[in-house]
């Protein structure tokens, strides 16, 4: 891989007792989109703070470009920060908010002026150069912060949930532009998010945060495919997490015997021996509904509960044996008499879709705030 | 017949509600100086009665269209006649009395003959009384800035949970009379007072009578002492305008220019600074218009050598009995209060204001 830009060396950040980030300790490629994903509280902000200078971690180094500045005050760091709120200059024309880097830098103007008419032409704002900042739509403003921030040429750009302030329609938009923009200037963009949706739409690779610690860090694939904790596999996606022990392996699979009664077949990335409690992991889209049971170990039977039709899928929950409950998402328009709520049904996936994850849930089966929008759903 | 209510349709409602404000403003205002008498008078204030009575007719049986339209015009009319009646009218008859001549030293009524003398008389007689009055409350403006400034600014973003506990002890001494503190400040600062007292015992006299604060051992009837009462008077209507102007900035945006390669101190000269000269325009218009015009301050802590321009429209009104001549004096004052005003917020001037 290139170079490393951004390396965080064991960094901890504590606020009194309260530990906001523990032991984060990875790099971030150059012109890497990368994302740092987690529910609130999770520490993420806390980590781009550190790194933007508005924090200074408790004990750990944070290297820019290889160098320490773990003590340096963010005006003497080459990062810029692309804040929630964008925090705008509203006393400033456009122009003068995206001029503001280069000018405290004490760059001549004969060498910025171009730069500011580029970014603004890169972010299509160059028509708006001379409105305040409260003329300017929502979008438009993100955009302005976006160029006052790239302007710098700064080895990382740091984005804080840039896209929250937005509604649905304009925030889609928006990540298709901020990938476009990422890639015309090359710069290292870290972002920081609790949309999952986001990370996995924008970014090369995301750091998965929980309650301080950084739990996993790999490609959205990676991260969907093969999550490295209950926590990313319930975090990102919906998935069904089933209980069980390693009862052996057969080939590259191993062979686990659920809580709920069937042995079935799962791939998996970690080591396990004979008896140890591991989930099962079951995408929801990765099921197939069939009236007969598989051959080769790669389905569970149940009974279906509810049947809630989405256009082109229809979700159908199934409880299993053990009482928990399990979501597939089928296509629709195939003929499925059989899904109907009463019926017996085994729900089916093919070779590499089943993973194996160490440790129980807490809760057996679908994650349960997927639950609880399909029940909502059911009941409307 | 149909019970519904009849509504009146009024072609140009908008036109009758502005023609209506107008008449009523104006008449009021020829009441008040006197330009109506008699019969007159009693017409023109029953014409501005109709008027109300007129508009409310309008505004409660009018089509929602015509209701819609006049309602602006009901609203401003109590604050318009308020202003016909009581500085509309004054101001006009304040002008005629600065153009007239008393006929007798003794006479009570002047009349009116266009005597532009007056005016002459205020540029020539009272020349030091007015570069007084604009000195001290220049200098009492910019002192309030420089001790109001940095208050206002530790409330604003440092107050924590004592922000309105602050805010009140700057409004606290509002809950003593203006008088009776000036008068305080009197005894304080008198020949036997505390403060002179202290100076004393820390040998500090001779440090401020270099520095012209202090004259020949005396604090009290020193310009000093005069500007340090309208300082201390008009602290308070700097530090609230600045501290409600520094409170709507937002602390993200020092992160953000900090962000940008700024230091603190000139994060704060480019961002906190011009978001705050809205707060500091509004403080100096409140603060340095009142101190201009001041004469208590001026009354019990200076001298005769220290009289304000306020004490000399005041002497010349009650005890010299010269009202055209103080009518001409307070014209001046205003005219070069507006000069000023009108000159400095083209300089600072916010478009909130100017």
């Amino acid at each position: 891989m290139s170079d490393v830009v951004i390396q965080l060396d064991h960094v901890q950040k504590s606020f009194g007792d309260f530990v906001a980030v523990e032991q984060a300790d990875f790099g971030i490629q150059q012109g890497e989109f990368f994302a740092m994903l987690g529910p609130s509280g999770c520490g993420k902000t806390t980590t781009l703070k550190m790194i933007a200078g508005f924090e200074q971690p408790t004990s750990g180094k944070v290297l820019l470009n290889g160098v320490d500045v773990s003590r340096v005050p963010p005006y003497k760091r080459n990062v810029n920060t692309v804040f929630q709120q964008y925090a705008l200059f509203p006393h400033m024309t456009v122009v003068d908010n995206v001029r503001f880097g280069p000018k405290s830098k004490k760059v001549p103007k004969s060498e910025y002026e171009p730069n500011v008419a580029q970014m603004l032409e890169v972010v299509r704002l160059s028509e708006f150069a001379d409105r305040k900042p409260t003329q300017l739509s929502g979008g438009q403003q993100q955009r302005v912060a976006l160029a006052r921030a790239l302007v710098n040429f700064p080895s990382a750009l740091l984005l804080d949930e840039p896209l929250a302030a937005l509604d649905l329609k304009l925030r889609e938009a928006m990540q298709f532009e901020l990938k476009r923009i990422q890639r015309e200037v090359g710069i290292t963009f870290v972002f920081v998010t609790h949309d999952q949706g986001e990370a996995l739409t924008m970014s090369d690779r995301i750091a998965v945060m929980s309650d301080g610690r950084v739990e996993q860090i790999g490609t959205p694939e990676e991260i969907y495919n093969s999550p490295a904790t209950l926590f990313v596999a319930g975090f990102i996606g919906s998935a069904n997490l089933l209980p069980g022990e390693v009862a052996g392996t057969d080939g590259d699979d191993t062979v686990v015997t659920l809580t709920a009664g069937p042995t079935v077949r799962a791939r998996t990335d970690i080591i396990r021996r004979v008896g140890d409690p591991v989930s099962v992991m079951l995408r929801p889209e990765r099921l197939t509904a069939t009236a007969e049971a598989r051959a080769d170990g790669r389905s569970i039977e149940g009974t279906v509960s509810d049947v809630v039709f989405q256009g082109a899928t229809a979700r159908i929950v199934v409880h299993l044996a053990d009482d928990s409950e399990v979501i597939a998402s089928v296509i629709t328009g195939t003929d499925l008499p059989f899904l109907h709520p009463g019926s017996s049904v085994h729900l089916s996936w093919d070779p590499g879709s089943a993973y194996m994850l160490a440790g129980w849930p807490r809760r057996p089966g679908a994650t349960a705030s997927d639950i609880d929008t399909l029940e909502e759903l059911a009941d409307s | 017949m149909s019970s519904a209510v009849v509504r009146w349709g009024v072609r140009r409602p908008e036109m009758l509600g502005l023609g209506a404000l107008l008449l009523a403003g104006g008449l009021l205002a020829a009441v008040g100086t006197r330009l109506l008498t008699g019969p007159l008078a009693v017409l023109a204030l029953g014409t501005v009665f109709a008027s109300i009575v007129a508009l409310v007719v309008v505004a409660t049986m009018g089509t929602p269209e015509t209701r819609r339209k006049i309602a602006p015009y009901g609203l401003l009319k109590p604050g318009m006649l308020w202003l016909a009646l009581f500085y509309l009218a004054p101001l006009f008859t304040l002008l005629r009395l600065s153009l007239s001549t008393l006929p007798s030293r003794f006479a009570v009524e002047a009349n009116f003959d266009w005597n532009f003398d007056n005016y002459v008389t205020a540029f020539t007689d009272f020349g030091p009384q007015f570069q007084r009055a604009f000195m001290y409350s220049g200098i009492a403006t910019i002192l309030t800035i420089a001790i109001g400034y940095p208050l206002a600014y530790v409330i604003a973003f440092r107050g924590g949970k004592f922000r309105n506990l602050l805010l009140g002890l700057v409004v606290i001494p509002f809950f003593t009379s203006y008088l009776i503190r000036t008068i305080a400040w009197r005894s304080i600062l008198s020949d036997n007072g505390i403060a002179t007292g202290m100076i004393g015992k820390f040998r500090l006299t001779w440090m401020l009578e270099t520095m012209g604060m202090m004259d020949n051992g005396r604090l009290i009837n020193t310009p000093a002492a005069v500007i340090f009462g309208l300082t201390y008077n008009f602290l308070p209507f700097m530090i609230l305008p600045i501290y409600v102007s520094l409170e709507k900035v937002d602390v993200r945006l020092v992160d953000a220019a900090k962000d940008l390669y700024s230091t603190s101190t000139s994060a704060f000269r480019k961002v906190v600074v011009p978001l705050s000269l809205p707060g500091v325009f509004a403080g100096t218009l409140l603060t340095f218009i009142p101190a201009a015009g001041d004469f208590v301050n001026a009354l019990y802590l200076g001298s005769p050598n220290t009289t304000m321009i306020g004490n000399s429209i005041q002497d010349q009104f009650l005890v010299q009995n010269n009202v055209p001549l103080a009518s001409a004096m307070s014209f001046v004052l205003m005219l070069i209060i507006t000069v000023f005003v009108i000159i400095y917020s083209r300089f600072f001037g916010t478009e909130d204001l100017a």
